[in-house]
């Protein structure tokens, strides 16, 4: 599994020329070198992965009635790491069907506190497994192991523990009014946080006593077979949660199902609207997470290098594949070019490599199709004219990995401006005064995320009201508590996760 | 509030007058800091690169005792130590002894042929609250006395006052008083207590440092020391007044640092904020005593693959 890494791949000529020919005297710069290597530091913990998954109905493992599976492959090596079921119509049907038993027999009836059992306990059990899980997520979605370590997995138990709070204080989610849980709900995730993603799912649901059918994405399935088997380890009631795996018409399956009373849906705005017009007919409810822009604004009197690091996290993070990703740079002229300077600078120092070893910040790019999606991008990019900058770090000989990447002199419509690219790629703009900042940060078809870097309080405030994005932050970026509401405006979704009021897209008033 | 605008003004730098304020040196956001450093503390530095961590750690140890009983005899052990650390003749000797300025005729007999910098503190340390008259005269008694290295306090109470202008002229004075030795500048950053204090205090003194003078975060005889967060706000200043002027400062954090372990962390954030030319003795120090002895027992096991007990290893400047 190991990374081997080419020495001829090493694109680190033109640092060497740079020391030779010593340009410091004149210019002071600094030097990121070699003269104190971190040796490989790969974790080495048994993720227990099994060589094939098939698809969990009723509380149970069952192969799809079509015997079809497809191989999962580590993005890092090209590898294959397990084999996974291909849930056809009949298969999400019989889901569908276990839910619905689970729910009228089981779940449905169970007072708060029972439930609540259950979700401490599938909540606890993560926390003890936190180490094989981020392994499996690291190795499966080719995420750096410091972040599945470090965020994924214990955010992810942080979500079964907070919901597990509300399952007996259901009564004061929406005082005065007569909650119920809603039935049935069908689930999709995506591939950039995916055990993350079925905990934010998962957890209110079944908190507030709904029964569950979740598919997680194509390339990124592993971590959830491996919670299936942690919910038979935590015993939770057969059904209650049944996970069916597959491509695009398993998804169209489950979303489609008539059994389902609502659909919770995270992934790219196209999906989202084509299952938004399948839905279009019927009563089922629906909850969009879906793509962003995300404008990062630095004001002149920003904390300056927080602002880099903030700036660097949040276009970065988890190889850019993060819907609310400041993708967008937006910084006051008056210090862009100092600013550009210091990112640069931060850039340096990123390594980019194995996702296994505990030093790497940026992992593999999750698929070759997304792989190729950014380069296509980069490209227009360049074609449109805007300036690139990538710095000189290794990459990898083999598998998918991509250069940090940053965007100079990019205008309003440029397609690196518009289009979400979920990579590691940043797009930087300025602006002169604060009214411009809005305008350009507010003119994209998404609304998810922002944030605002500047020392003065009040411009704060007045950036986060006029700001049209779901979550502003305030000199940080990426920034998730289970507590606080994730959600979008515009084209970047509907309904909130996470907090009381993911907790009531979760539930019937009345 | 001044701001560079482009590289052809960056030969400008703010420079102190009566009407500076903290934030022209640029803030420094709490959370933000602390949140970088506490990821350096997750690089996980194994094998050969520990070794070498290791290593050049002990050689940047000013390794210190500033004591009211210290004697003669106490100076004597702790230069031996400092010479030749451990029996493994392979570790390196330390980068300085630091002492009180009248044991330093003893040190100066006993490292007479060795590189090993003599460092002295002096103005009236650790408080700084004498005259700037005698402080002065202080610091020319070291350098006669054979100091290599003067270790100075800030005027604390003049910074948080305001008369930023004062203070800096006050190290200027120090700096001139110095003469060839080389100055670290304490600035005893627990006493200044928010990081854009730390921030600008660095940058005041700096622009009156000559190349190779160091910043220094403690006396270690306050109630906080060095914290990576408070040595990455300096370091952070040292790389934009290197970039700014070319002049490279050195840095030292000073006191808490006990273990091999913490040392390896700050050496992680001078890697990754000021670079390679910054791990080495000539630019960056750690004011330690008891950090010494764990940093060999570290390296013992790295290459032997078992602990030492503590007494194995000759004390020199703690518990007598």
């Amino acid at each position: 599994m190991a990374v081997t890494l080419d020495p001829s791949d090493k694109d680190s000529g033109s640092k060497d020329e740079k020391k030779k020919h010593g340009h410091k005297l004149s210019v002071p710069e600094l030097i990121f070198g070699d003269l104190w290597e971190y040796d490989p530091a790969p974790e080495t913990a048994d993720p227990r992965i099994r060589s094939r998954y098939d698809l969990f109905i009723g509380g149970r493992f069952v192969a799809p009635q079509a015997g079809e599976y497809f191989a999962s492959i580590n993005p890092a090596t090209e590898e294959t790491v397990t084999e996974i079921a291909v849930a056809s119509a009949a298969d999400v049907d019989s889901a569908y069907v276990a839910a619905q038993m689970a729910y009228e027999t089981v779940w449905r009836t169970m007072p708060g506190r029972e439930r609540g059992k259950y979700v401490y306990r599938i909540a606890r059990l993560l926390q003890d497994r936190a180490r094989e899980f981020a392994v499996a997520e690291s190795i499966d979605g080719g995420k750096p192991i410091k972040e599945s370590r470090d965020f994924d997995v214990p955010m992810a138990a942080a979500h079964f523990f907070y919901h597990a709070g509300w399952a007996d204080k259901l009564a004061y989610v929406a005082p005065g009014r007569t909650v119920q849980p809603i039935g049935v709900v069908g689930q999709v995730i995506p591939w950039n946080f995916p055990l993350l993603m079925l905990a934010w799912k998962i957890a209110p649901a079944i908190a507030a006593g709904n029964c569950v059918v979740i598919k997680p994405a194509e390339t990124t399935s592993a971590t959830a077979m491996k919670f299936a088997e942690l919910l038979q380890e935590a015993g939770l009631p057969d059904g209650v949660v049944n996970i069916v795996t597959g491509g695009g018409e398993t998804g169209a399956a489950l979303t489609g199902h008539p059994a389902a009373r609502k659909i919770a849906f995270t992934g790219s705005t196209d999906v989202g609207k084509l299952i938004m017009r399948q839905l279009a007919e019927r009563g089922t409810r629906m909850t969009m997470e879906l793509g962003g822009k995300a404008a990062n604004v630095v004001f002149e009197d920003s904390p300056i290098d927080q602002a880099v690091e903030g700036v660097v996290h949040g276009i970065f993070f988890n190889q850019g594949h993060v819907c609310c990703a400041g993708s967008r740079l937006l910084v006051q002229e008056s210090i862009a070019e100092s600013f550009i300077n210091k990112l640069q600078q931060r850039m340096e120092t990123l390594r980019v490599g194995n996702p296994l070893d505990k030093n790497t910040d940026i992992g593999a790019i999750n698929s070759r199709e997304q792989l190729d999606r950014i380069c296509e991008l980069v490209e227009s990019g360049v074609a449109e004219g805007a300036k690139l900058y990538q710095p000189s770090c290794a990459l990898p000989s083999r598998g998918f990995f991509y250069r940090p990447t940053l965007f100079t002199e990019v205008t309003q419509s440029h397609r690196i401006a518009r289009e979400e690219i979920f990579g590691p790629v940043l797009s930087i703009l300025t602006f002169r005064t604060m009214d411009e900042a809005i305008e350009k940060a507010n003119n994209t078809m998404y609304g998810l995320s922002a944030g605002v870097w500047t020392d003065k309080g009040s411009r704060i405030l007045r950036m986060a009201a006029e700001l049209k994005a779901g979550v502003v932050w305030a000199n940080t970026f990426n920034k998730f508590d289970p507590a606080s509401p994730f959600g979008g405006y515009k084209e970047s979704g509907f309904g909130r996760e996470g907090g009381r009021q993911g907790l009531l897209d979760y539930v019937d008033l009345s | 509030m001044f701001r560079r605008t482009s590289a052809w003004e960056r030969s400008y730098i703010t420079v102190v007058s009566k009407h500076s304020k903290v934030e022209d040196f640029g803030t420094v956001d709490r959370v933000g800091i602390e949140e970088r450093v506490a990821k350096f503390t997750t690089r996980s530095i194994k094998k050969q690169s520990k070794l070498w961590g290791l290593n050049t750690a002990v050689s940047m140890v000013d390794l210190t005792t500033l004591e009211g009983k210290d004697t003669p005899g106490k100076v004597a052990s702790l230069c031996q130590k400092a010479r030749q650390p451990s029996d493994d003749s392979s570790i390196p000797p330390v980068a300085a002894i630091c002492i009180y300025p009248s044991l330093i005729k003893e040190a100066r007999k006993l490292l007479a042929d060795s590189p090993i910098k003599i460092a002295s503190v002096a103005t009236a340390f650790p408080s700084g609250q004498s005259s700037l008259k005698v402080r002065l005269q202080e610091v020319k008694y070291a350098v006669n006395a054979g100091a290599d290295e003067i270790d100075m306090v800030i005027n604390r109470g003049l910074f948080l006052a305001g008369e930023y202008d004062a203070v800096q002229d006050e190290i200027a004075a120090v700096v001139e008083a110095t003469g060839d030795a080389t100055l670290k500048v304490i600035l005893e950053v627990s006493e200044l207590e928010t990081y854009d204090n730390i921030r600008a205090a660095s940058f005041m003194a700096m622009q009156v440092l000559r190349p190779g003078d160091f910043i220094k975060t403690s006396t270690g005889k306050a109630s906080g020391s060095a914290t990576l967060a408070n040595t990455q706000v300096m370091l952070e200043a040292i790389r934009d007044f290197y970039l700014d002027t070319g002049i490279p400062i050195g840095m030292k954090p000073a006191g808490g640092i006990r273990t091999a372990k913490q040392a390896l962390h700050y050496l992680v954030a001078v890697k990754e904020t000021l670079g390679d030319a910054w791990l080495n003795s000539s630019r960056y120090r750690f004011g330690a005593s008891s950090l010494l002895n764990d940093l060999l027992r570290q390296i013992h096991k790295e290459k032997s693959g078992a602990y030492q007990a503590p007494y194995y290893f000759s004390e020199a400047a703690g518990s007598y």
